[in-house]
Order: C-alpha cells, then structure tokens, then sequence
C-alpha cells in the first residue's frame, strides 16, 4: 500500500509518461513477437494438401504431411496386408498406404492428415494417420433422417468447400 | 476513468462486490450443476464423433476462460502500470491461478479429445503450441510476481508481460485461419453464425456462463481476502516513528508489539 502516499502529489506528467511508455513498448514488442509467429507460419507447412505435395524426387525422402479428404469408397483394409485408400483436395488425388492403426474418426469423406514419405511411384508411405474433425457438429439422430431424405451429402458438401478454403 | 478511481478505493470496491461473492458463487455451482447434466445425459451425440462430443462442454468454456482471464489480467495490468490503481494489480495477480488452471483444463481434455478422434494425444499444430505457450506464459507471470520481493516492482515487471504475452490471445484465436491445423476451425465464435445445433449450444453455453460466474466468484473472494489479509499487517505493524523509539524490543516487555502502535 506504498501507493497511497505519492499518489496525491504525482503529477500529471509522470502518469502520461507511463501512458506513453506502454503505448509504445508494448505495441512494439507485440507487434515484433507477432511479425515472428507470422514470418515461422510462413515458412513452415503444417500439411501439404495433394495439389501442393512436391514430388518424389524433391521431396527426396523426407517425412512430410498430407492432408485432405478420405475419396469414398477408396479404402481397403487388408486383413495381412497394409491399409490402403485415396487422398484428396478434390483437385488432385494421391494414394496412401499405411499399416497404422486408424483412428476413431477415420471414414469416407472424412478429412485426415498422414505423415510419412513419398514413394518413388507417387505412392504415400504414411507411418501415422490422424483424422481430422470439421467445425460441424450435427445430433446422430438429424445426421439419419438427412440421410434419409437424401440431403446429408450436400449438408457435408458445404461443410468441405468451407475446410477447403 | 471516473469509474475505476471510484473502484480503487479498496472499502468502496469490498462495498460493491460484497453482496456478489455470494450470487456468483451460487451462480457458479448452480450453472455448472445443471449445464453438466444436461450437456452428459440429455444433449445429443455427434454424428461422427459419438459419445465424445460430450468432452467439447468441459474442453470448450474452459479454453474460452483460459484466453478471457488472459485478457482481464492484461487490461487490469494496463491500468494498473498507468495509473497505479494497486488494486488492479491485485486483480491482475489473483485472475492468473484460475486462468492457469482453465488452461491446463482446456490442454487435458482436448488431448483426451483428441486420442479419441484423431488418434494421437498431441501434434504440435498452431492451435495447440499457441494454446501451450499460453500455459507457459501463466506459469511465467505467476513466478514473476513471486520472484520480486517489492510489490510495486513485481506489479510493474509482472504488468508488462502480462502486456506483451497479449499477443497471443489473437494468435491463438485465429491459428486455425491462418494455418492449417489438425485442430477444426472455431464452431461457435464465426462469422456465419454457429454451426452447431441449440441442442448442443445451450448446454455449452451454460457451462460456459457457469465457468464465468466462478471465474468472478474467485477473483473477487481473493481480492476481498488479500483488502483484509493488509489491512490486519498493517494494524498489526507498528507505527514507523515509534518503533525507533519504543519498540526497539518489541518482546521485552511481553506485550504484543501491535498494542504500542
């Protein structure tokens, strides 16, 4: 409580100079700290989606990030073999194989980032698969009776061309 | 301004918020009691995700509190690195602990979250390390304040990073736009409006009201208690000139030093 005593007689000025002093440092180290984040944002890929994967001889074995949408109906688990199926960002198309084990969420039209290598054939050897949820949550039960109306995929369709952007 | 001056006065602000402690504390429990049993046993399951969507009403109040009381502790500190309002930086100080834990909440459940649906625990995406350097900042914040002994000092240092470290909140608010993350982007907080059904937002609206109400309850019960923890020092520390005169021996003559004051 040492503040009480100067309090009265500090003068204007000084409270300025602090108003100042905070009005300038801070912006200036945020704004540092901010163009920073920016700059590592920038330079570094979280996941490639396929139209942007470099190919194999660029990449030259490098662990890298795919990401994009699983093409219905393109996975097939294999009972010895590994985990096929097709990735893509509706633009181009790449094939994974992995023998990870897939996660909860993983399906057809459902978004997933693998990480792994390049393949000389273009083939994506994923040593990981994560899915990847949208930003749309939708009851079980509304989900159903869309389908059964026939309109659950142009919901999902418009859910995707918002996560494509 | 008017009104913070007006609110510096510790008696004044212990007058005004007297009668909150007990609405928000009520508030706090009751709303937590009833956003949690709807949200567990009568909201929806989720399309895709099933029955873990019920982590979402814990993981997401918990991480919108996280970055709240990062912003209350950044205003208060504001105000009080300029116009030295000490009960600002008590405020500021005492909004850290529950900002931490809201924190460390978000972090825990959304790794439980996550091995659920996207089957790892952790991935370093944007949304996650900024979410993480948030934890650490608190953490750094508290330690601050606690590794300079005079008070006015550790305000000051303590206010200034409190500033700065600012600058994540948008980083983390917007880590899912500016970067492709594993983490989905915001579901509630968006310009198109919600994209997620009233079945599942008033749950989580109430569990976030509820965590608010106790976010207020602890920090005004704390400021209320450190007003009176200094008053009693105060009363209890000898007047400045005696103690060179008189109390030079406070235990000498077997009194409570205090009595001389």
């Amino acid at each position: 409580m040492t503040e009480e005593q100067p309090k009265k007689r500090m003068p204007r000025r000084r409270r300025q100079q602090r108003l100042m002093l905070a009005a300038l440092i801070v912006p200036a180290l945020t704004g540092a700290i901010g163009l920073a984040v920016i700059a590592i944002g920038q330079s570094q890929v979280y996941f490639y989606p396929p139209r942007d994967l470099p190919s194999p001889s660029e990449l030259d074995g490098r662990t890298v990030r795919l990401g994009g949408m699983v093409v219905e109906g393109s996975i097939e688990q294999g009972l010895e073999t590994d985990t096929s199926f097709r990735v893509t960002d509706y633009v181009e198309t790449v094939t994974v194989v992995t023998n990870d084990m897939l996660p909860g969420l993983f399906g057809d039209n459902q978004g997933v980032v693998v990480q792994g290598t390049l393949a000389a054939d273009g083939t994506f050897i994923a040593a990981r698969v994560m899915a990847k949820h949208d930003e749309n949550y939708m009851p079980a039960e509304v989900a159903d009776a869309l389908e059964e109306s026939g309109r659950l995929e142009e919901y999902k369709k418009k859910g995707l061309v918002e996560q494509d952007r | 301004m008017k009104m913070l001056a007006f609110l510096a006065n510790p008696d004044r602000f212990r007058r005004l918020t007297g009668p909150a402690l007990p609405v928000t504390g009520l508030l706090a429990t009751g709303l937590v009691l009833v956003g949690a049993v709807w949200a567990l046993g009568f909201s929806p399951d989720d399309q895709v995700q099933g029955e873990a969507v019920k982590i979402m009403y814990v993981h997401v109040p918990a991480a919108w509190m996280a970055m709240a009381a990062y912003a209350f502790i950044a205003v208060a500190s504001l105000i009080g690195y300029v116009w030295r309002h000490s009960l600002a930086d008590v405020a500021a100080r005492e909004a850290a602990l529950p900002g931490f834990v809201f924190t460390l909440l978000a972090l825990v459940t959304g790794s439980i979250w996550g091995r659920i649906t996207w089957g790892v625990w952790w991935d370093w995406d944007a949304r996650m390390t900024s979410m993480l350097a948030l934890l650490f900042i608190y953490a750094g914040y508290m330690a601050l304040w606690r590794a300079i002994e005079n008070e006015g000092q550790a305000a000051r240092a303590a206010a200034l990073l409190a500033m700065v470290g600012a600058i994540n909140l948008p980083i983390i608010k917007f880590s899912v736009d500016f970067w492709e993350t594993l983490h989905q982007k915001a579901s509630v907080i968006r310009a198109d409006g919600p994209s997620m059904p009233a079945s599942m937002l008033w749950p989580l609206a109430i569990m976030a009201l509820g965590y608010t109400a106790f976010f207020a309850f602890h920090v005004m019960l704390r400021m209320h208690t450190v007003i009176l923890e200094k008053r009693r020092e105060a009363r209890a520390r000898p007047a400045r000139a005696a103690s060179t005169a008189t109390i030079s021996h406070p235990a000498s003559d077997g009194s409570p030093s205090g009595e001389h004051a």
